[in-house]
């Protein structure tokens, strides 16, 4: 994979209001979702009013961070200097509700291992201020690491 | 039902500036050279002209020239006047012409589309002095950090689910490619019109796969300019009115590129759908579709959308080329489409489309009574059902 944690490519994080606490979820190893509190919906991109019930009780809430990969592209061209292709650009969909589509990198993978229903879990590139949201394919929990 | 108000409107007027890949000229001075264009073929002078609607208006990050340029360049009186992005894709500028038209706001209102992206290099982020995103929605920050800035990221992930889903493969998009660059061999204004084989398609490059190079229209620097007028105009129009018969302007789903509720159609499937509920004529009326190619999966899901075939048989309905050939049963994009003929942002089909009805395309559909014309991707999205009579 060309994207390379240890040098991660500029990224132009720009956060609404609403979407900071996103960017800095991961500084606790945690992807957090917003989730209304009246009726208990997730709700991305994260916004002040729910749109299914109107309630402002708003709050960040961690998700487990594992999903999967619903579709992808593997980008080859180089439209960003310095964001070298090529690179897999992915919607994950996650567990807690299939509704709630992360656009993400897929990392820590060859390309051609990418697949549609492929299992997916989060981690995190620390870049300057922020968390960057990244998937990796899910290591089975075979009990032996 | 009771007569769809947009019945009143005829599209009286269709013109077209220079077009090319580099013309190094103004957004303005083809915006002019179309409209006097337009003007003439409707038979009306500039003092005719009480109306302007443009797409997207000064607003946005790709506009090639504004409403009020045009307005102060000519000197026009207008009744009436409107140019935005948001609204049913790059025909919601002819929707809200009609609309006016009925409405009495207007008489005539001049309708364009100008791009200068041939000379004008693609949209970027990240450069110029301000870095960052520009002037990009907020709910573009989802997509920016993971370094899919192009259209063609985000639509190629509707389409690898669609092949995923239905089967569809990469020679079935390469046929919507080959009969593009076919029928543009007949346009004089196209830019590519070498012939392509489908070896050719497979061979070049990936940009952003399943999307390789054919998959992507061609920027390029030109202006489109309709006359929408009353329908009392027609019999002064010159050239034959061509009827609105009725127009699609839903989107029922979220208006978001990576949000939207079903991965293998877009907002087209709300537009088309919204416009076969204005009109007594179906699918199986239309002679001639004009389809946008933004990228060559649009145009199948297009074809879907609009009930040519069932949702996800688009792969098999392309397939091999023939239906879709100017001699088949669908004759589609008969001017080389945006990805041969010129990314002209979804005007170019609009202005084939009433070629073909009048009788004047440079590969006419012989007989041809009923066009559907559908623009756009993503969530833009809009499309017209037009008739060379009325309704």
């Amino acid at each position: 994979m060309s994207i390379d944690p240890e040098n991660p490519p500029p990224r132009f994080i720009s956060p609404s209001p609403e979407s900071e606490f996103y960017w800095r979820s991961g500084a606790d190893g945690k992807l957090r979702i917003q989730r209304c509190g009246g009726c208990r919906r997730w709700i991305h991109p994260a916004g002040p009013v729910c749109p299914y019930c109107h309630s402002r009780d708003l709050a960040p809430e961690p998700v487990a961070g594992t999903g999967t990969i619903a579709t992808f592209t593997v980008n080859r061209k180089e439209w960003i200097p310095g964001f070298e292709p090529p690179y897999v650009f992915a919607l994950v969909e996650l567990d807690e509700d299939p509704t709630i589509r992360i656009s993400t990198n897929i990392v820590g993978c060859e390309i051609d291992e990418v697949a549609i229903d492929l299992r997916v879990e989060v981690e995190f590139e620390h870049n300057g201020d922020w968390f960057v949201p990244l998937f990796h394919p899910m290591v089975h929990a075979t009990g032996d690491d | 039902m009771s007569e769809p108000l947009e019945r009143r409107a005829i599209i009286s007027g269709a013109a077209q500036s220079e077009i090319g890949r580099r013309l190094y000229r103004t957004g303005i001075d083809l915006t002019i050279e179309a409209s006097l264009r337009a003007i003439d073929d409707a038979g009306l002078t500039v003092a005719d002209i009480d109306g302007i609607s443009t797409y997207p208006g000064s607003g946005g990050p790709f506009g090639g020239c504004s409403g009020a340029e045009l307005h102060d360049a000519l000197r026009f009186s207008l009744n009436w006047r409107d140019g935005a992005l948001e609204t049913s894709g790059q025909l919601g500028a002819v929707h809200k012409a009609v609309l006016a038209v009925a409405a009495g706001l207007a008489k005539h209102v001049l309708v364009f589309r100008t791009v200068v992206e041939g000379s004008g290099g693609p949209m970027r982020v990240g450069g110029g002095g301000g870095g960052g995103m520009g002037g990009m929605p907020p709910a573009f920050q989802y997509l920016i950090p993971y370094g899919v800035t192009s259209a063609a990221n985000w639509i190629s992930c509707y389409a690898r689910r669609h092949m995923h889903d239905y089967g569809t493969t990469r020679e079935q998009l390469g046929a919507i490619a080959i009969n593009a660059r076919t029928n543009a061999a007949s346009n004089p204004q196209a830019i590519y019109t070498d012939p392509m084989t489908m070896d050719d398609y497979l061979d070049v490059r990936m940009v952003s796969d399943p999307f390789c190079l054919y998959d992507c229209d061609v920027p390029c620097d030109g202006s489109t300019v309709v006359i929408v007028s009353h329908r009392d105009h027609a019999p002064d129009v010159p050239r034959g009115a061509v009827h609105v018969n009725a127009m699609g302007t839903a989107l029922r789903g979220r208006p978001s590129w990576d949000q939207f509720d079903d991965l293998t159609t877009m907002a087209m499937r709300d537009s088309a759908a919204s416009m076969w509920e204005r009109t007594e004529l179906t699918a199986a009326d239309v002679d001639t579709a004009q389809l946008y190619d933004g990228f060559s999966w649009l145009t199948m899901a297009w074809i879907e959308a609009l009930g040519f075939c069932e949702k996800g048989e688009g792969g098999p309905f392309v397939e091999g080329g023939a239906r879709i050939a100017p001699d088949g049963e669908l004759p589609l994009n008969t001017w080389g489409g945006q990805l041969s003929g010129g990314r002209l942002h979804g005007f170019g089909f609009l202005h084939e489309g009433v070629m073909q009805l009048r009788g004047t395309a440079n590969l006419q559909v012989p007989d041809c009574e009923v066009a559907a014309v559908g623009a756009g991707g993503g969530p833009e999205s809009g499309c017209l059902l037009l008739t060379r009579g009325a309704s």
